[in-house]
Order: C-alpha cells, then structure tokens, then sequence
C-alpha cells in the first residue's frame, strides 16, 4: 500500500460519514471534486470528562415547571416568532436558559429572583402571573424593565432591569445560535467552499475596492490543487 | 512498589509532541533513528470524528458554544487552558503569569493561530542593537536555510515583501482579503502603518498528496480535518510514522525527570502514567525535551542527583529565568462604514488575519525599545453563545435608545452583524533575569511532581509599548470612521497590557549562549552541562522578536535534530 492509499484508508476508517480526499491530479490544474468532510452530528467533539459534566447539569434541575413557562412567555415577549423561521421555542431558547444557568451558576440569583419579581408585580399590577396575563399585560411590565441607564453599569442598577438585560440576552443569543436563528440571519459560512474574495456588489455597496496590484499575489483558485513548486529565490512557479 | 524501567534503549526520548517535539520526531525517525515520544496527554488525531469539533454546529451542543469548560470556547481544540485540573502552579506574591497547557498529542498546535513569521536579522541580535537584553549566539543566516525547509515542508501562505526585518521565504500564495481587511488597509494607508498579506500557516495550495487544502471555514483553532492546517501530529508525527518510521508514542505519560547516571549523564526519563498512575522508566541514550518552555524547566529543576544538585543543566542558575512574554494590547472599534452588511456569500476565509502590519516604527525615536505587529479580526463570523447580546448598543451612537425588545431586536442584530473590527498589538518584550518560574517546594501535583511558581512583573518599556499600540487602534479606527468600544485602557490599567503569559508566546527559561555560565544551552539547543540532552521548545530562546515563535521552534528543532544526528553518527554523545 502506497502512503497515499494508507491515509486515504486511515481516514475512511475513522466513521461511518465518509469523509474522503478527492483526486489529487497534479497533471491538470482543475481543482479537485469538492472536498467531503465529515459531519458527524452523534458527537460534538467533547473529552470522555466534558460528557460527564454535561450529564451532571442535564441530571439536575434548576427552575420549576412554573419557572419553565414564565422564561417562554417572556421570551415571546422579548422576540416574538416570525415567519418563516420562528421564535423562541423552535430555537429551544428556554431550554438553552435552563442549561446556561446551570453552566453559569453565578447568573441563578438574577434569573430565579426577577422570575419572582416578575410574578409579585404582575400579580399586584394585574392579580394574575405572568405567564396568565395578557399580552398587553406582559408588554406594560415589560416596558418598565427594558431601558437601562447606558451611563450606569448594569450590575449598579434594579434587580428587574438586570433580570430584563440578561434574559434578552439569553433570548437573543439563543435564538441565533439555533437552526433557525442561523436560518434567518442568514449566515452562510461553517461549510466547505471556496474563498475567492468578497462579490463586486458587495464591494460597491461599501465603497471599497481590490487594489490590482494586491490581488495579483492572492492565489488563483483554479490552480489550489496544483503542488506547490518554488524557484531558488522563492517564486511559486505552479 | 519498584519503579518499572523498560528494556529497550530508545535511540532518542523526546518530552512533549507540540512543535518542537514533532519536528524532532520527524527528523530524528525519518533518519531511522528508533524514537520514544512521551505526551503528557491523550492521542488526538484531528481526523477522528469523536473528538473532532470543525463545522460544527452550536446548537449541537446545550452550551452553544460558550466558553465554560474550555477558556476559547467548546470548540477550541485545546484539551487544558490557563488551568489545567489536578496541575496547579503558584505565584510570588504581587507578580502575575498565566500559564497555557494543552495536554494531547500535539499539544497547543492544534488549536494555535498559525500566524508563522520569520524572526529577522535584527531580532537575533537585541543588544548590538539597542543595548537591551543579550545577543543570540547565533543569527538569521544560521536559522535561514531551516527557516526555508519549514516552509516548504509544512506549508506557509504569504508574499515576498523584500523587508529587512521580515524575511521572505517560500510562501504559498494568500487568500483575498475580507470586507473588514479592507476597511482597514484603506484606514492604515490613511497613517502610513504598512499593511500585507498574513503569513499563516494553512494550505491555500496543495504541498503534497497527503494533505488536504484549505476549505475556508475559518476554524483553525478547531484543528482540520483535512489536515490543511499545521499542527504537529497530522503534519509531523503522523508522516514520520507513516514513512515507516521507529516512532512509538506514550501518551497520558507525565515526565517527572531525566534520569542520570554516575557520570551525570543522561539515561532517560521516569514519567507518570496517567492511567495506573504508577512510575515508569524509559531509557535512551539523548534525551530531548521539548515540553513547552515552562515545562522543560520544570523537569530539569526536578531532575536533582548527586551529580546535579542544583537541577539537570543548572550549573549557571539561570534555568527558568528569562522567561518572557509576547506583550499584547487589543482594542476593538464599531465601523459603520460596515453597517448593513448582505449575507450573501460565505467570508469565513481562513482561521486568522489575511493581512496584518508588520513593526513599521523606529524605536530609536520612542520611548520602548522593540515594535509589535498588528493582527486584525472582524467580519461575519459563526454565532456561538454570547452572539447577539446587547443587541442594539451601538444605537448610542446615533442618539437612539439601547434596550427595548420585540422585533426591532431582529433588524437591530442584522444591521450590527459584522460592523466590529477588532485589532492585538503583539510584541516584544525584554527579557530580564528578575521574571523566572522555580520550583515551589510547598504544592505539588496530583501525580506528587513539585510544580512551578512564578515571578513575573512587566516594566514601564512594556507599558508605554501598550500605550502605542492604543493611541495606533485608536487612530485606525477613527480613520475608518469608526467608533472605539469601550473605555480607552489609560495609565492605571497599564494601557491594557495583558497579563503577562496570556499571549501564550512564553520562552527564554533555557537560553542559549557561548557561555556556559551565562547561558543553559549552547547554540545548538544541547545543555552546556549533559551533551546528551537537547531543548527544542521556545526554552533556548534568548529573546522573542515581535513576531510569534511557532516558525523559529520549527526552524531551530530541525536544526538541533541535525546535529543530533551528526553527533550521533561521530559518536559524540
């Protein structure tokens, strides 16, 4: 077996995705098939104690199932789903919550504390919970909360407006971190391709352009899979 | 319980499988020489599915991303950070280091920046220069053939520029630069800072047919799949292993100390498995440390004999003293020039800086003696945890209100995604003999080996450094339109300087010399004091250059490893 065919073997061997080097051929300059890589989705790359550890937070339990539906209906408070990508729920928002806060302990007083504020003011506002309330409701005790002092730092300012700031950012970051909160961003990258320099309308629309001179020395794409091949002096010559 | 030695003598022990102790195994196998590697960490391959963490996903874990049990995020593919459990160091009291370990076969160059830059002739030579410091014993025409082998065997994209202090080489051709690299040539031209393409590490054209080339997904720190990246197990030790090289690999083996014989001599290394958690020994006739520059102190200060009283090769004293740091400041600034920004194309582009601007100042006119580079981040990156929080700040700087939800929310992070450029000051600091780590008789690990406590305090020279590389971000960023986030770091927070070791640049704890009672190693990486044992990590190092030190590990690695073999062929050592 050559060293070529061992690696090529070595990797096919590693799981079930194939994950495979392309012809590699040197004679012509046509870049290779597009490249196959593995994703796996069965693992997501943790050592045997990180596993554990994520376990351990999945076994423990920190908000109530009350505490469970009060951190969704704020969060479609906070973000509400649009079509066609969705909200909260479909990016598991409060599930992610329910995790982080475990993972970060030091946000639980925040999180657990303007859960019962947001109840005790709902309730004294309205004579109903939070998560009973109407929208129009949950909107007014809202907008108490969602403005902060941009001078003062946060932690120096109320409980329920550091609760507010802290749960929009769970909400947020949780949403755009999910499948369609990726979707709807928009993001297209974290996938195989080729970088070939940002599109002409792009570069219009920002006012900026290539320097000719700059791209001259950038690689030709078309010849990547070319072996690279040097003069004395340093010069590729492939 | 007797501590159980091994029967076969190994030709080499080589401590440590990061950079220089790959291209040790490479080159010293490839010679046909019968090897031993001793990691401290698991095997890792960058191709096993398993432990692998490239393209993925954050919502495939209920962390997303975040940063909690891996100090870069969870998928940084660095097993151990700034802590690593079980494996404490201390601190003088008033003074800082943060020490970075990985522990996996491989060691930091799986999750490193790749940034690979040449030290040059003005580097190796400090004092002549400015008085500062010490002289390497040797000078760029000794590193520069080697400098050209790393290159085209590990593969090195850049351009050939024609500087006096940053050498050319054997580059691979660069990537385009992004939108953001753009913004900030253009707002560099504006000051007259230089600006070119990066030099890093990632296959942007095939150099051979066992390693794949660069897929643009920007994720280096995550270690390819593909092997398009450098690191040191797919691009050093596997190949030695696959040419049929005597490599055998001891992995979760922790080294305590070489072993030396009645003549002081080197006989091996006894080490710790990590799995039985018993003491073993290895014995071979050149030992070759290349653990990390902390690490490779700390085993000779604990290899004490009768022969060595004062720790292997610390006849001068001088072992873990000048350790140093690349000194670092960062900033980042809100370009609204980059507001608004299609998301219809992919800019992942490669896992760094497609340009950067090499030192451009004359230190003669300033008020610290060495430069730094600029590296520059930005653009339209992977949301993982913490993307999308504080959604809307930089409405303050249109005098509209910050906070609110609903969803404006949705449009506020639309309209911000990719409008931060962000910039690291990397430079040089002098190395002093006043910053060392020791042995700390008093703690040891959880395998009963004493560990390091350190000594480091940063001078005012480092500070007013911080200092320009702040008023430098700031003057880009305003050129580019932009608004500096944050506070400015001012005197009292030393202009933002890093803690020291938090660029993860540490070296110098075994400098080398001509002068066996100013120096620990002499000019080829060997012990003044045992012919038979060699550092090839940052250790020999006598001073850092403002460029990072992975190429010059490589280069100098190689180096030794030849005169290993030539030593060895002459029956030398």
């Amino acid at each position: 077996m050559d060293r070529r065919k061992s690696i090529e073997t070595m990797i096919l061997g590693v799981g079930a995705s194939a994950l495979a080097f392309h012809g590699c051929n040197t004679e012509n300059s046509k870049p290779a098939e597009e490249v196959a890589v593995n994703t796996d989705t069965k693992y997501f790359g943790r050592t045997p104690a990180e596993l554990e550890r994520i376990e351990k937070l999945n076994a423990e339990r920190l908000f109530t199932d009350h505490d469970m539906e009060t951190i969704t209906a704020l969060s479609l408070v906070i973000l509400p789903p649009k079509e066609p990508f969705g909200g909260p729920i479909e990016a598991e928002v409060p599930e992610m919550i329910e995790f982080m806060g475990k993972d970060i302990p030091e946000m639980q007083p925040t999180l657990k504390g303007g859960l019962m504020w947001l109840d005790h003011k709902c309730n004294k506002e309205f004579g109903v919970e939070f998560k009973a309330a109407t929208l129009e409701q949950q909107k007014q005790i809202c907008d108490e909360i969602c403005w902060h002092d941009i001078e003062k730092p946060l932690d120096e300012q109320p409980l329920e407006i550091q609760f507010f700031a802290l749960m929009r950012n769970l909400v947020v970051t949780g949403y755009y971190t999910s499948k369609v909160g990726i979707a709807d961003l928009g993001y297209k990258g974290n996938t195989p391709n080729v970088w070939d320099g940002v599109p002409q309308d792009v570069l219009d629309q920002h006012g900026v352009a290539y320097d000719p001179e700059w791209i001259a020395k950038c690689v030709d794409q078309s010849k990547r899979n070319v072996i690279a091949e040097w003069d004395e002096n340093g010069n590729l010559l492939t | 319980m007797q501590i159980k030695e091994s029967s076969e003598i190994y030709d080499v022990i080589i401590v440590g499988s990061g950079a220089g102790g790959g291209m040790a195994t490479k080159q010293l196998a490839d010679a046909g020489l019968n090897v031993a590697v001793v990691e401290a960490g698991p095997f890792f391959d960058p191709a096993d599915p398993v432990t692998m963490t490239q393209l993925k996903w954050p919502y495939e874990s209920p962390r997303r991303g975040a940063n909690t049990d891996r100090a870069f995020g969870e998928w940084d593919m660095s097993y151990g950070d700034w802590e690593v459990e079980g494996e404490p160091y201390t601190h003088a009291e008033g003074t800082t280091f943060k020490w970075w370990r990985s522990r996996m076969l491989g060691g930091r160059t799986n999750h490193w920046g790749r940034i690979s830059l040449r030290f040059g002739p003005k580097d190796f030579k400090g004092k002549t220069r400015d008085g500062h410091g010490d002289d390497w014993p040797i000078g760029y025409e000794d590193v520069k053939p080697y400098y050209d082998k790393v290159d085209k065997l590990i593969g090195v994209f850049g351009t050939n520029e024609g500087l006096e202090n940053d050498p050319d080489g054997f580059f691979l051709p660069p990537p385009k630069p992004r939108l953001h690299e753009l913004f900030y040539i253009n707002g560099a031209k504006k000051s007259g800072i230089p600006v070119i393409p990066g030099r890093l590490s990632m296959l942007t054209k095939r150099i051979n047919n066992e390693r794949g080339v660069c897929f643009y997904c920007g994720q280096c720190s995550r270690s390819c799949q593909v092997y398009a990246d450098f690191s040191s197990g797919s691009c050093l030790i596997f190949p030695a292993q696959k040419s049929g090289g005597k490599v055998k690999l001891y992995v979760n083996c922790m080294v305590r100390e070489v072993t030396t014989n009645e003549e002081g001599k080197a006989t091996g290394v006894s080490y710790i498995n990590k799995e039985d958690r018993k003491e073993y020994k290895l014995r071979g006739k050149v030992v070759v440390l290349a653990a990390s520059a902390c690490s490779s102190a700390r085993i000779l200060l604990n290899s004490k004999s009768r022969q060595h009283p004062n720790g292997l090769g610390n006849s001068s004293n001088l072992v873990g003293k000048y350790l140093h740091d690349s000194t670092g400041a960062s900033a980042a600034g809100f370009i609204p020039g980059l507001m608004n920004r299609k998301t219809s194309y992919n800019e992942d582009g490669v896992g760094g800086m497609h340009v950067y601007s090499p030192w451009w100042g004359d230190n003669s006119k300033l008020d610290f003696p060495r430069g730094y580079h600029i590296e520059v981040w930005g653009g339209m990156g992977q949301p993982n945890y913490g993307f999308g929080m504080n959604p809307n700040d930089f409405n303050k700087f249109f005098g509209l209100k910050v906070g609110g939800y609903g969803d404006s929310l949705r449009d506020d992070v639309k309209k911000y995604y990719g409008s931060v450029i962000g910039f690291g000051g990397r430079g040089e600091s002098i190395a002093r003999k006043e910053n060392y780590c020791e042995i700390d008789p008093t703690t040891v690990d959880q395998f009963g080996i004493p560990v390091l406590k350190f000594h480091y305090k940063w001078s005012d020279f480092e500070r007013n450094q911080a200092k320009h590389m702040q008023d430098t971000f700031e003057e880009l960023i305003h050129n580019m339109g932009g608004h500096y986030l944050g506070e400015k770091p001012g005197k009292d927070k030393d202009y933002g300087l890093h803690a020291p070791g938090e660029i993860i640049h540490e070296v110098g704890t075994t400098r080398m010399g001509d002068d066996p009672k100013t120096s620990v190693t002499n000019k080829f990486n060997q012990l003044h004091d045992v012919d038979n044992v060699f550092i090839v990590d940052a250790g020999p190092f006598v001073s850092q250059a403002d460029k990072n030190c992975t190429w010059t590990i490589l280069a100098l690695s190689w180096r030794a490893s030849d005169y290993i073999i030539e030593q060895l062929k002459q029956q030398n050592i």
